[in-house]
């Protein structure tokens, strides 16, 4: 186990280098003059383009630029803004509500999907399982952003349950309609991939085998059947809450939430290129270590899996 | 559907097709190959009859748009602004005064140009490069797939804008040249899916005795791969790549209306419910004509790959 951990550590780091730098050269190395309109409508004084330059070694090949950047990076420093904020107070300031919307977003799915799933996977086919069906097709084929305003429209405007915006320092229960939202499409692949899981599973000879030792059907449901069918479940919510972190900029927009997708959004439009960077490494970072502990999750939700 | 990875998970385990043809029981005397078996079966499913006459119909709509409206999308008319449905223009008109219907009915195009391109490019770039990482294993497997990771692990959205918005300052004017862009971008940020589903069938089809003969024959790996083992791993990227068509549908629209996907003159229905953002509150059909003839079309394919796999997988007979 030990040494699997550190193999697999060892692989993120090609992969965490490539990526940075990926995003490094896409954000830095485009056409087009970092200073333009950072001056309001005039062009930049050439005191300040020389001040900049000097700052963010822009003078220097992209390789060394980056090498700089990722030395900095290691010490904790994700740079400063062109207005001399530092990023990581930026990103320390709007990264708890968003992680809270994933986190809660998760939580809904993981709910809803897996009841969904399993009251479906254990009944067969009927009313419910058409139902659950063509709910989750029908949720699959609706993009993020159409799903958001109908809500929006529906249940802020129209019934006015709920605020259509939410405040500045949103409460969990503000974050409820957003999280649903964010979290609409994976619910319903959480809730397919739990009903075809047990489906397959139910007819496996373990399942078999604990029915025929005569045990409660609650216990080969809840220990036999639902341990081995959670795994793929587990697999898909883990790399989601890696996703859905860096996903929210379009949920985050329309409800007017000021977390870390409105922000990066902001800063792209901006040309605030330092922020873009260090949003993009941080959840690339946080994508690559989610994926790492759902690794090891396997180890411990199948005994049959061994790394050795 | 605004992530087109997530379309990985309704693509299960890709051995599972590998080894169909020698499963399948032929109920006649003469055995049929996997996929005219699969045919057989997709006819007489439902879902698959009701996707495909949605599809034709997007796809008519798409060629001969003036054979459904004879009104110009590009008329604007302040007169009648944001008028409902009547019998005049079934859809109403937007913001502009421009008739709604002539729009859907031209945007159609662009919508499935983009999802066509794009979902091409994916299986053809993801496809080639996870079967000759697949075949080859050791080291350059090893580079390949270390490579599809630094794409996979780019947060789609995120990379698309900062793509995107690159080139927005490059300054683009065809619709043509908006689309390529777009497909492009889309394409490079999705090839790692469908080079894992590739890759993994390629894995299980390499052990197959078939190829085994096949190499204690002298075919060299070119004929190996093109002959033998891509026939055999099609399945689970067709159908990956038919629920993804759908997907890129909507992963435009979700682009266009981040202000960054396509824009006049390229006016998809993406663009059109971007357009429609701020008046939605007082003309809900500004949003919901386009947004339904898109919901409809992602709906349809999204069926058909169901259809398909269900078809292709002979553990659910």
């Amino acid at each position: 186990m030990g040494r699997y951990v550190i193999r697999r550590l060892l692989q993120l780091i090609p992969v965490f280098l490539g990526t940075t730098f990926l995003i490094y050269v896409l954000v830095w190395a485009v056409p087009g003059d970092p200073f333009a309109g950072m001056c309001g409508e005039r062009p930049c004084e050439p005191g300040f383009i020389a001040k900049m330059n000097e700052k963010f070694h822009l003078d220097d090949n992209i390789f060394s630029q980056y090498f700089q950047y990722l030395g900095n990076l290691v010490q904790g420093d994700f740079g400063e803004t062109y207005n001399g904020n530092s990023v990581g107070e930026l990103i320390a300031l709007r990264y708890p509500v968003s992680v809270q919307l994933a986190a809660l977003a998760v939580v809904i799915e993981a709910i809803i999907g897996v009841i969904a799933g399993v009251l479906t996977g254990l009944r067969g086919k009927g009313f419910l399982d058409n139902l659950v069906l063509v709910s989750t097709l029908f949720l699959i084929s609706l993009p993020v952003f159409v799903t958001g305003f109908a809500l929006q429209i529906l249940l802020g405007f129209e019934l006015e349950w709920v605020d259509p915006v939410v405040s500045s320092d949103p409460t969990l229960g503000e974050l409820l309609l957003p999280a649903f939202v964010l979290g609409s499409l994976s619910l319903a692949y959480v809730a397919r991939l739990t009903r075809t899981s047990l489906m397959e599973n139910k007819r496996s000879d373990y399942v078999r085998t604990a029915v025929a030792k005569g045990l409660k059907p609650s216990r080969v449901v809840g220990v036999h059947l639902m341990r081995n069918s959670m795994i793929p479940v587990i697999t898909f919510l883990g790399t989601d809450l890696g996703s859905l972190m860096g996903g929210a900029i379009v949920t985050e927009g329309i409800f007017g939430i000021q977390g870390i997708g409105k922000m990066t959004y902001d800063a792209i439009l901006q040309k605030e290129n330092i922020t873009v960077t260090g949003v993009v490494v941080l959840l690339v970072i946080v994508f690559l270590i989610v994926n790492l502990l759902i690794d090891l999750l396997y180890a411990v939700l199948d005994p049959r899996i061994r790394y050795e | 559907m605004s992530d087109p990875t997530a379309a990985s998970t309704a693509v299960d385990s890709a051995g599972a097709y590998v080894t169909a043809a020698e499963h399948a029981e032929p109920t006649t005397g003469k055995s049929r190959s996997l996929w005219s078996d699969a045919w057989r079966n997709l006819r007489k499913r439902p879902t698959f009859i009701i996707s495909m006459v949605i599809i034709t119909f997007m796809i008519i709509l798409a060629v001969f748009p003036s054979m459904f409206t004879s009104a110009d999308p590009t008329h604007q008319d302040l007169q009648r602004q944001m008028l409902k449905p009547s019998a005049d223009a079934w859809f109403g008109y937007d913001f502009q005064g421009r008739d709604i219907m002539a729009g859907v009915a031209h945007g159609a195009k662009w919508s499935l140009l983009v999802g066509f391109f794009a979902s091409l490019l994916t299986v053809l770039i993801g496809g080639t490069v996870g079967v000759i990482g697949g075949y080859a294993g050791g080291w350059l497997d090893g580079i390949l797939s270390r490579i599809g990771d630094v794409f996979f692990g780019l947060p789609f959205v995120l990379g698309a804008i900062v793509i995107l918005s690159a080139f927005r300052a490059a300054g683009l004017k065809s619709a043509f040249g908006l689309v390529i862009v777009v497909v492009l971008v889309i394409s490079a940020l999705t090839w790692p899916v469908a080079m894992r589903i590739m890759r993994s069938a390629a894995i299980s089809a390499k052990q197959q005795d078939y190829v085994k003969a096949a190499r204690a024959l002298g075919a060299n790996s070119f004929r190996i791969i093109t002959k033998h083992m891509l026939p055999n791993c099609m399945a689970p990227v067709m159908v990956y790549a038919t629920i993804l068509f759908g997907a890129t549908i909507g992963v435009e629209a979700t682009l266009s209306f981040l202000g960054i996907g396509l824009r006049a003159p390229a006016i998809s229905w993406g663009v059109m419910i971007a357009e429609s953002r701020d008046y939605v509150q007082h003309a809900p059909h500004l949003l919901l004509f386009p947004a339904g003839f898109l919901v409809l079309t992602v709906l349809a394919f999204v069926m058909l790959g169901d259809a398909v796999r269900d078809a292709l997988d002979p553990k659910l007979r």
